[in-house]
């Protein structure tokens, strides 16, 4: 099988690895797939008082795509608001790492995995502008 | 590591030719061409000795009369041959129903269905969970039409050794023809064809050190049993297989299973401990099981499940080995073993499995390297396995509900 040299780059060196504390009211924590597919993933986040993503981790247990891709997007989260992660598209993760069509799912699995973990944060801060 | 070539732990799938085997055979190419059929002239004489020397030389192995060796291109050929040829010889006498196990090769399984097609019945025998055939079971299953079974001896994935005499000794009882697929055995356990209750076997070269595209089948003469030829032509190996027989694979198998007959007590020995090692050292890896018996089990094999670690993302972390994985990620979909599955092991078990097999040039630094880069490499998936983190919190992954996709 063959794998795009930035797959095996993240798959070899992923970045970012980790778990932040799930409880604490600026974190959130999407986990999405199951077992049974071959994929879970579970990404968090982290924002600073002004609603700045200023960390991200994953844990993937699936292929060296399905790594590869919760890898890469942990690095784009950081630094965005919550509005610009919700933004980030499957597409783009598939055109960086060049998955080819057999790995698609995985990064629409990562995608969907940004979008449950700005979720969770939401909805532990039902008034973060008031907060802010 | 990736600048050498990865160490070779896949002697199940097929072994390298033996140095003093392909010695034995190159002058078969070159100098002693002739064709083996040929009666009038020294040629022919020449390589129709060479192919009877060889012919003894497999038949001492299994300890058969070399009269009972037809050669074959090889173990599917012979399957072919014998399921093929025994089912539809006796299918008018007998009848037409089959019964065959789950986790037999391909070449059997596949030969059974398309005699499926043709309009026989077949059962596919489920193992139990350590891969052994019950033999009750076994019993249960044959029928007043039963004309014929077919057996493995030892198992390609989990090298689990199937009790070949109890299961030929029902055959026998119930006028059944017994067939048993002998290609990883070789070698490997000591076959005995006079006493073994068996009436067709099949042998491959080239898992025991001799060349692909060649292998062999036993059929019994007492009592005669017989087949109908699957290929027609120059009436061949009296007849049961047509073609021009290749001088040089044969000579190669037959000084490879005469080199397989001398060493093989001495080698196993050794193998066993190599296995041994490998098995302990792996089994410090926790979440770790071992697939199929391992007291019935030819020590060549070793089938391990690595849990929380995905399989295909496994097969990447240890290119540095060649093995073989029970999920064949060949294309587009995962799919697992269906001997693991046969066994009863999860998806997600069958997955991440990897049979490592032992052989002849297999040392004990190549297992120590394989021990410790399993050790680490294990370890670095699971420090990246969410399931691993929930496992180690307690959690228990059978009662999440997961958002499958």
């Amino acid at each position: 099988m063959a794998y795009s040299d930035k797959v095996l780059d993240h798959y070899e060196n992923p970045r970012n690895v980790g778990s932040l504390d799930k409880n604490a009211s600026n974190v959130g924590t999407g986990m999405v797939g199951a077992p049974a597919c071959g994929d879970v993933m579970k990404l968090q986040i982290q924002v600073n008082d002004a609603g700045i993503i200023e960390d991200a981790k994953f844990k993937t247990y699936g292929c060296g795509s399905a790594i590869a891709s919760s890898s890469l997007v942990t690095e784009w989260l950081k630094g965005k608001t919550l509005d610009q992660a919700a933004e980030i598209k499957n597409s783009a993760i598939a055109e960086e790492l060049a998955l080819p069509p057999v790995k698609i799912h995985c990064s629409v699995l990562a995608e969907d995995a940004i979008k449950a973990a700005v979720a969770d944060l939401k909805s532990k801060q039902p008034g973060s502008k008031e907060a802010a | 590591m990736s600048d050498r070539a990865p160490i070779y732990l896949d002697y199940s799938a097929t072994t390298p030719v033996d140095p003093r085997v392909a010695a034995k055979m190159i002058p078969f190419i070159t100098e002693h061409y002739g064709n083996p059929a040929s009666r009038s002239h020294p040629y022919g004489w020449t390589a129709e000795k060479a192919v009877e020397n060889a012919r003894e030389e497999v038949a001492k192995l299994v300890n058969a009369d070399p009269r009972e060796i037809v050669w074959t291109s090889g173990a599917t050929e012979s399957n072919n041959l014998a399921i093929k040829g025994a089912a539809n010889f006796y299918a008018a006498s007998k009848g037409k129903h089959i019964i065959t196990v789950a986790t037999e090769h391909k070449a059997v399984i596949d030969t059974v269905r398309e005699l499926e097609r043709q309009g026989f019945e077949a059962t596919y025998l489920e193992p139990e969970p350590n891969g052994l055939v019950d033999l009750e079971k076994f019993k249960a299953a044959i029928r007043p039409d039963t004309v014929l079974a077919s057996v493995m001896l030892v198992n390609n994935e989990i090298g689990v050794i199937q009790d070949i005499t109890a299961i030929g000794n029902i055959c026998r009882a119930n006028n059944v023809i017994f067939h048993v697929d002998a290609a990883q055995a070789t070698g490997k356990v000591v076959i005995d064809l006079e006493t073994l209750p068996v009436d067709l076997m099949s042998f491959s070269a080239h898992k025991t050190y001799g060349p692909k595209g060649i292998g062999a089948l036993y059929v019994r003469r007492k009592p005669r049993i017989r087949i109908e030829a699957q290929m027609h032509g120059g009436g061949h190996e009296r007849g049961m297989r047509s073609g021009t027989l290749a001088t040089h694979q044969i000579v190669g198998m037959g000084e490879a299973f005469r080199i397989a007959h001398e060493e093989m007590a001495a080698e196993n020995e050794r193998i066993r401990m190599l296995r041994d090692r490998l098995l302990h050292g792996l089994m410090e890896i926790e979440e770790t099981y071992v697939n199929g018996d391992l007291d019935h089990r030819v020590p060549h094999n070793l089938n391990m499940s690595f849990n929380f670690v995905e399989g295909e993302s496994l097969i990447m972390a240890v290119k540095d080995i060649a093995v073989s994985s029970g999920s064949a990620c060949t294309s587009a979909s995962l799919e697992p073993s269906y001997v693991l599955r046969a066994l009863g092991r999860s998806d997600e078990l069958a997955h991440s499995s990897i049979r490592f097999s032992i052989g002849r040039f297999t040392t004990q630094a190549d297992v120590d390297y394989t021990i410790d880069l399993l050790k680490s490499k294990i370890g670095k998936l699971r420090e990246l396995s969410p399931l691993w983190e929930m496992f180690k919190d307690g959690i228990d992954l059978s009662k999440v509900q997961w958002a499958a996709h």
